[in-house]
């Protein structure tokens, strides 16, 4: 079996309670141990940054809709193309990168685990066809309810509990991970070409409002006993004023949990915006924010806008309709039936525009005005804010303020009127910055169990070792020491293996995909259920039997079975 | 033995409620498919082994042998071109992927001269579409521009939208309307509630004055539009406006009549702008039952959804210069791999000569218009009745194909996989 001792490791690991110190780590057979037997293969860290593997809760980077954002933009695949080394395959794509692309560049950064943050059900197969082609990282598949018309339909009757065994069915059928609501009610409006306006709005073709679908799916999830909480893309994402819908959506969270959150908010920057419309439009991340620090029940992840060019891809369907007609760029729309829908415009984030400009303060903002680092977790919703290979410079934007003012006197002008930024003085730090990328994920993902995000025996050994000496570098002034430290790891363990070395591939590697499997007593197994059977052959355009991701596609995996309230 | 819910492996409708009655190994009756499905499920002819030329006469080779001469003839090759796909699985155009990236090779799919002009458009202007459920279930208003799907697509009306029943429509008799354009009146236009009858080539313009009316221009529309009275225009584009769900459907006399991408282009914007005031979606009725799969395979694993040109080390895509046709008329390619698809029965007279010019192998279960242009033919199992694996409807659902067959023939995938690591070892012997 193979064994690696790391020796010198400067360790950050704060799950465990380690926040700088100087330890040996032994691995073996894909673990972390107490030690190793014979004569393991040493790395000399020689006092380098070692962080459990990052680990990203909300990403899209597989399936019909990120694939969709690839196939229309031949630009985008000309823009990041790089040839075959070693055991690398070619890669296309800057912000939609092919899957080899996506692995090999997220394993530079130091990153072992992706959830990807919305998936049909309906199309789930192809999602995990391209977690295979994902080599380097572990995956987990968000399974999109917001639109779905058995879960709709329990809820719209008051049945939590045939709610939740819908869910659980549908899960174990797609091998999913946990819950997504995708503006709730609002994909299912879309059907028809409508929306929903806020949370308390009644949604056209069912007697129920955004509310109830949120406050129906957390008790559901919570029956289930799933690892993750319920994952949530709010309603009213990215216009003006919707901060009061963020708000209120937050208000009906109850804690229901001791190990983790009761809700993920997900890209929170989009839902952070004050003002009547585009002229008045500002920050009001300090109100969610302060919301947030309120009530430990909710965790949120930024989604920072950075500049430049990206895709914006969601299930969100209305939303990318609106915004399509902002920019007047190509516009493709999914609808899926019975379930969600979904849209993909290309988008370029710029400097010397003022909505841009107050985007991209709000996602620091949220970060620096939340107290507590493991209720605010480091993403861009890539691509959606930017790609993911923004990473380092939103770190050394959250450790630097003179990189903050050096930015911002970049930006639109008109942004200092609007945005708390520039009176926000807190600069976070090395501890800070794991917890917001590894581990509050696995935290918050539920997965800690599993021997993610932490570095003790028992843990899996996912490891990433940045070329980063702590005591030599001055975060607030050498920011882009920060930046390059953070933008290729010296070494990325992935279960026990180098699978990256100094920003290149080294092996092929093989992902797991974790999903999961609540264990439902028979009276509240679906698949028998005349109703739910009768709504699946009326409606549906594929048969029930052919709607479950067989094995074939499961590869390595792992299951997590749950006990259920049901 | 009956096995239920099989989908059929011949069009891009994927139909996945076929019943297959099975005895002794044999397919003995099939329900509730379509002419053509049923055509496929209970052909009998095939090549039983793998064949060669040998001094100018066919003869029957091992499998051993065959795929030696393949990977010998890929190996010599500078310029080879591996094309097709489509009627094979995701988990075979894989491979071949990979196998086309390892030795530099041009590949393309029958997208090439199907639908690319249609992804030429969706590059441009994107793609407002949906599953086919969503239409089923909501569309009060569909449209069959440039296809005839009693012909091609058999089911693609009693499946997902004319006579589908649909949760939001009462009565899909009379609460669809139906709207067919072509040049000639199909049967599909027989049962349209307005057929409009294009003079050839006129696609582009007629679709013009609908963006006019729909935008409120109808005063700059002639009172006749390529042989189309302006006052059908205006009851169709009312109609439109007026549909609560909307669905256009369109097939290769939009994508290869004149205009081609720019009428694709054209009709997407015509449903971009309706949805600004109701709710509309586009299709293209895609052919092979997983074309649109080997689009998929390739985008997740290359970037573009076909016509890759591996030979400069990265994925580079240039339709025009990359695609097969184009390839093929420059006289580039020096060896083909034909893959679960028939050039000879489809390509321009210069181009078949061209392949037949150069060593080409074919991998098809069956002789077809192809084998008398080969070098080489390798047959295998027929995917979807005896091998499985994933295939993408033509609105991106992906659908596993079923082995309902035992049989010794080997898979495509198999097949391939052996020519990559004959390929290997060849180069390992320098």
């Amino acid at each position: 079996m193979a064994e690696i001792l790391l020796k010198n490791a400067y360790v950050i690991d704060p799950i465990s309670g380690i926040n700088g110190e100087v330890m040996d780590i032994a691995i073996s057979g894909g673990k972390i141990v107490e030690e190793v037997s014979s004569k393991p293969e040493v790395i000399d860290c020689q006092g380098c940054l070692t962080l459990p593997g990052g680990i990203d809760s909300h990403t899209h980077i597989s399936g019909t809709k990120v694939n969709f954002g690839r196939y229309m933009s031949p630009e985008d695949m000309r823009a990041g193309r790089t040839a075959k080394k070693g055991p690398m395959h070619i890669t296309s794509g800057y912000s939609v990168p092919t899957t080899y692309g996506n692995s090999y560049r997220y394993s530079a950064l130091g990153y072992t685990t992706l959830v990807e943050g919305a998936v049909a059900p309906l199309e789930a197969r192809h999602t995990h066809e391209e977690f295979k082609f994902t080599p380097l990282q572990d995956s987990c598949a968000n399974i999109l309810f917001d639109g779905n018309w058995g879960m709709l339909r329990a809820l719209e009757e008051g049945d939590i509990k045939r709610a939740a065994a819908i869910i659980a069915w549908t899960l174990n059928a797609v091998k999913g991970f946990a819950i997504k609501l995708t503006n709730p009610g609002g994909t299912e409006a879309w059907g028809f070409g409508k929306n929903v306006s806020c949370i308390n709005e009644k949604i056209p073709t069912f007697d129920l409002t955004p509310a109830e679908i949120i406050k129906g799916a957390i008790r559901a999830n919570e029956l289930l006993h799933l690892p993750h909480s319920v994952h949530l893309h709010c309603n009213n994402l990215g216009t003006p004023g919707n901060f009061t819908c963020t708000i209120g959506t937050f208000g009906h969270v109850p804690d229901l949990n001791d190990k983790r959150q009761t809700l993920y908010a997900t890209h929170v920057q989009f839902h952070s915006y004050g003002g009547t419309g585009w002229s008045d439009f500002c920050s009001k991340s300090e109100p969610v924010a302060n919301m947030v620090n309120f009530r430990p029940q909710i965790v949120i992840d930024m989604g920072q806008v950075m500049f430049g060019r990206t895709t914006t891809m969601t299930a969100d369907g209305p939303m990318e309709f609106n915004l399509y007609r902002l920019h007047h760029d190509k516009w493709s729309n999914h609808d899926v039936e019975l379930e969600t829908g979904s849209g993909i415009i290309p988008v370029n984030y710029r400097k010397k525009n003022l909505v841009n400009s107050i985007m991209w303060a709000i996602g620091l903002e949220l970060a620096l005005l939340v107290k507590n680092p493991w209720q605010c977790l480091l993403t861009t919703d890539n691509p959606n804010g930017a790609p993911f290979i923004k990473y380092p410079e939103i770190i050394a934007l959250l450790m630097s303020k003179r990189y903050r003012d050096a930015e911002f006197a970049m930006i639109h002008q008109d942004t200092e009127k609007r945005v708390p930024l520039p009176a926000i003085d807190r600069e976070l730090d090395w501890h800070d910055i794991a917890v917001m990328t590894r581990a509050g994920q696995a935290r918050a993902l539920g997965i800690t169990d599993l021997g993610k995000g932490y570095l003790m025996p028992g843990a899996e050994a996912d490891i990433a070792i940045y070329p980063i000496k702590t005591d030599e570098i001055d975060p607030s002034a050498e920011y882009e020491k920060i930046i390059q430290g953070f933008a290729r790891t010296e070494y990325t363990i992935k279960r026990g293996r180098v699978v990256s070395r100094r920003g290149d591939a080294i092996i092929d590697g093989e992902n797991t995909t974790f999903w999961v499997k609540p264990k439902v007593p028979a009276a509240y197994d679906i698949q028998h259920d005349p109703t739910f059977m009768e709504l699946f052959e009326r409606n549906y355009s594929v048969r029930m039997s052919n709607y479950p991701v067989q094995e074939e596609y499961l590869h390595r995996n792992h299951c997590i079975e749950t006990e259920t309230d049901l | 033995m009956d096995i239920k819910d099989v989908p059929c492996p011949f069009c891009g409708c994927l139909c996945d409620d076929v019943k297959i009655q099975i005895e002794d190994n044999r397919i003995t009756g099939v329900e509730n498919c379509c002419t053509l499905g049923n055509a496929k499920f209970l052909s009998k002819s095939r090549l039983q082994h793998p064949i060669m030329r040998k001094d100018g006469k066919w003869v029957e080779v091992s499998y051993e042998e065959a795929i030696d001469e393949t990977a010998r003839i890929l190996s010599d090759a500078v310029r080879p071109l591996l094309y097709g796909w489509s009627g094979t699985v995701g988990e075979a155009q894989v491979v071949g992927v990979h196998l086309a990236e390892e030795i530099g090779a041009l590949i393309d799919s029958t997208t090439s001269v199907c639908h690319n002009p249609s992804i030429l458009a969706i590059q441009e202007v994107g793609h407002p579409g949906c599953t086919l459920g969503q239409v089923k279930n909501r569309a009060d208003l569909v449209i069959y521009w440039g296809c005839n799907p009693i012909e091609a697509h058999p089911r693609h009306m009693s499946r997902y939208t004319t006579y589908a029943d649909g949760y939001f429509i009462d009565n899909t008799a009379t609460d669809r309307k139906v709207i067919v354009v072509d040049i000639r009146r199909s049967d599909g236009a027989k049962v349209a509630d307005e057929f409009i009858q294009v003079k050839p080539g006129g696609d582009y313009l007629v679709l013009s004055a609908l963006r006019a009316m729909v935008r409120g221009k109808s005063d700059v529309v002639p009172d006749s539009v390529a042989g189309v009275k302006k006052v059908q225009l205006q009851r169709v584009a009312d109609l439109m406006m007026k549909a609560k769900f909307g669905a256009v459907f369109f097939g290769l006399g939009v994508t290869m009549s004149r205009g081609k991408y720019k009428n694709v282009r054209n009709a997407i914007e015509l449903v971009s702008e309706l949805n600004r005031k109701t709710k509309f979606t586009i299709s293209a009725m895609r052919g092979h039952f997983n074309v649109y799969g080997f689009n998929e395979v390739l985008t997740w694993m290359a970037g573009y959804p076909f016509a890759v040109d591996f030979s400069r080390g990265i994925a580079f895509y240039n339709p025009g210069e990359t695609s097969v046709i184009d390839l093929l008329e420059k006289k580039e390619p020096d060896a083909c791999l034909v893959v679960a698809s028939d050039p000879g029965a489809h390509f321009p007279k210069s181009t078949i000569e061209h392949i037949a010019a150069i060593p080409t192998v074919q991998i098809d279960p069956c002789v077809n218009a192809t084998t008398a242009l080969c070098q080489v033919q390798i047959p295998v199992a027929i995917t979807g009745i005896e091998s499985a694996g994933t295939a993408y409807r033509m609105d991106g659902v992906p659908i596993r194909m079923k082995k309902v067959l035992e049989t010794d023939f080997p898979t495509d995938q198999e097949i391939l996989e052996r020519i990559v690591t004959r390929i290997r070892e060849m180069r390992a012997d320098g």
